[in-house]
């Protein structure tokens, strides 16, 4: 891959109290790749995914994104740049209905202009849902998010931040609790959105990473312990030692 | 917080036209007493919007509707009175504002700490209007009633029919306000109050300003308390720094919670209900707070969605079940 990243981050660093959970962070992600994040509890990952979607603030370094720099801005602003993100812990409107939360994502980005319209008869916006509905194939779309099951609640999370059209996908362990069908076909989801997006995505399953991944990036105590091709990660001794163990061997 | 069906718009018109058939069935007094009531359903509908769309209480709302019964008394030469056409604008848009600037300091704040801030900023107004010498202090002033009519074309009006002209332009306004606000609820931004509501961190997530949308909707409401603090000067011809005080704000929330947080029409149900509850338990006990309480507790317990929840129970359980949390 020669394509210019669509983001990165420098030295990128956030402190909670005394601990560093991200520190002098530099990754980059560029169209066309799937960018997977490991490392075992604790590392920092879904704190680097909280800063890179705005959701935390950094507390020093940068974040470039399209070349300009957003580090510090609000989450919507990131999302309105076309930074989307799920959440590892389902994060939906459960009291409505599936379409309608993945409505309200597709007008998050096609709808803030034209706020007096009747909703109901903004019909591209109830197209464009079903559209990432059925990209990530969920049906119950008339169901209360909250009825679904956890499988279906994840696949929800997914489509939501599909319908915003991002050109970054943040995934935050998307799989954690899908059944094997679902996984599979999350899997070949995530190959599809691959092609077209830059996608970040942290996973503890490392057959799925392994599959998937066009690069990968270890972090250990908030700092990158290695990055590189998936070959070169399994070759890496530093990496076996702290993480990866026989497992993958 | 619309209805779903076509039968629940025909019950709403019913409702409609029974307020309209009120004054004919009633001695004069209890025509006085149905336009006030309709004034604080107005201030309730402007609660309901809050708490009921965005999931935002606030316990400082009379402000607003005491910013505008003020504006009218300032704006009005001692002695005379202007046109409604002059009054009505300039009172909803100086409580709009102070909303606006209001909203803009409290919603930086939420939940519980959210009550507290706007609960303070109340009092600051009713003490604005207490303790300064330009309205008249703590016992008020009377104020010249906005007129019906303008360009010279005035409407004059007896005594004896006064109540019963502003009964009827407050029904007109509650039936205008619940059409707009229906309005707002069903386009895409009502849409997204209902999302900040259930759900606030995701619809920032998703590319929400959610701040911008809270602060939007909060001066919205501002604005249509003042449209009742500006009905009640009309038809009281005085103001009064309660008229900014908590217990007004409370009193509003009580309604709301009274009719039903779910339902737009609950707020309107709860405001005359509460009044009329206010005038039986004067009637039949000096302990009326006593009666009161123990009244809405009552209907707080045995009615969790209100007394809006009491219309139709089995259909409106299905067809709201899936919708609001």
């Amino acid at each position: 891959m020669t394509t210019e990243p669509i983001l990165e981050t420098f030295a990128l660093t956030r402190h909670f109290g005394g601990l560093a959970a991200v520190d002098q962070v530099a990754i980059e992600l560029r169209p066309g790749e799937l960018h997977a994040v490991i490392g075992p509890n604790g590392a920092g990952k879904s704190t680097l995914i909280n800063l890179l979607s705005g959701d935390l603030k950094p507390t020093a370094g940068r974040i470039r994104f399209a070349g300009r720099e957003v580090a510090g801005l609000p989450a919507h602003r990131m999302a309105q740049l076309g930074i989307g993100r799920s959440y590892q812990k389902t994060n939906i409107l459960r009291a409505l209905s599936a379409l309608e939360n993945v409505r309200l994502a597709a007008q998050a980005r096609h709808g803030q202009t034209r706020l007096l319209r009747i909703a109901g008869r903004e019909a591209s916006l109830v197209e464009h849902a079903r559209r990432a509905l059925a990209r990530v194939g969920l049906a119950a779309e008339d169901k209360s998010a909250g009825s679904l099951s956890h499988g279906g609640q994840r696949q929800l999370e997914i489509a939501m931040t599909l319908a915003t059209d991002p050109s970054v996908l943040l995934l935050d362990e998307p799989l954690a609790g899908m059944g094997p069908e679902e996984t599979r076909h999350m899997v070949a989801l995530l190959r599809q959105l691959a092609a077209d997006h830059a996608v970040l995505l942290v996973e503890h399953d490392m057959d799925v990473v392994f599959a998937v991944a066009d690069r990968l990036t270890v972090m250990v105590n908030g700092s990158v312990l290695a990055s590189g091709t998936p070959e070169a990660i399994r070759g890496n001794a530093a990496v076996r030692e702290a993480y990866l163990g026989e497992a993958v061997a | 917080m619309l209805p779903r069906t076509r039968l629940g718009w025909w019950l709403l018109a019913l409702g409609a036209l029974l307020l309209a058939a009120y004054p004919w069935l009633v001695p004069p007094f209890y025509v006085t007493l149905g336009a006030k009531a309709l004034i604080w359903a107005m201030l309730a509908m402007s609660l309901q919007l809050l708490a009921g769309g965005v999931g935002l209480v606030s316990l400082g709302h009379a402000a607003f509707f005491g910013i505008a019964a003020y504006s009218v008394h300032l704006l009005t030469p001692e002695y005379e009175s202007l046109s409604i056409l002059v009054t009505l604008p300039v009172a909803i848009l100086a409580a709009g504002v102070a909303a606006l600037l209001i909203g803009a300091l409290s919603l930086r704040t939420k939940g519980f700490f959210f009550l507290m801030v706007t609960l303070a900023f109340g009092q600051m107004v009713f003490f604005l209007f207490h303790d300064t010498a330009c309205c008249g202090g703590a016992d008020g002033v009377s104020v010249g009633r906005p007129a019906l009519g303008a360009l010279g074309v005035e409407w004059t009006l007896g005594r004896g029919d006064r109540s019963l002209v502003y009964y009827y332009v407050n029904l007109a306004i509650i039936i205008g306000l619940y059409l707009g606000l229906a309005f707002v609820l069903r386009s895409l931004f009502g849409r997204v109050l209902q999302g900040i509501r259930v759900n606030e961190h995701r619809m920032q997530a998703l590319g929400f300003d959610v701040y911008r949308y809270k602060l939007a909707a909060f001066t919205l409401s501002g604005a249509i308390a003042g449209l009742a603090g500006h009905m009640w000067v009309m038809s009281d011809g005085r103001v009064n720094p309660e008229l900014a005080g908590w217990h007004l704000s409370a009193e509003g929330l009580l309604m709301v919670l009274l009719g039903g947080l779910h339902a737009l029409h609950g707020a309107i149900m709860g405001a005359l209900a509460l009044t009329g509850l206010n005038e039986v338990s004067q009637l039949i006990t000096e302990r009326q707070l006593l009666v009161q309480g123990l009244v809405v507790l009552l209907i707080v317990l045995l009615l969790p969605r209100g007394l809006a929840g009491l219309s139709l129970p089995g259909r409106r359980h299905k067809a709201e079940a899936d919708d609001d949390d």
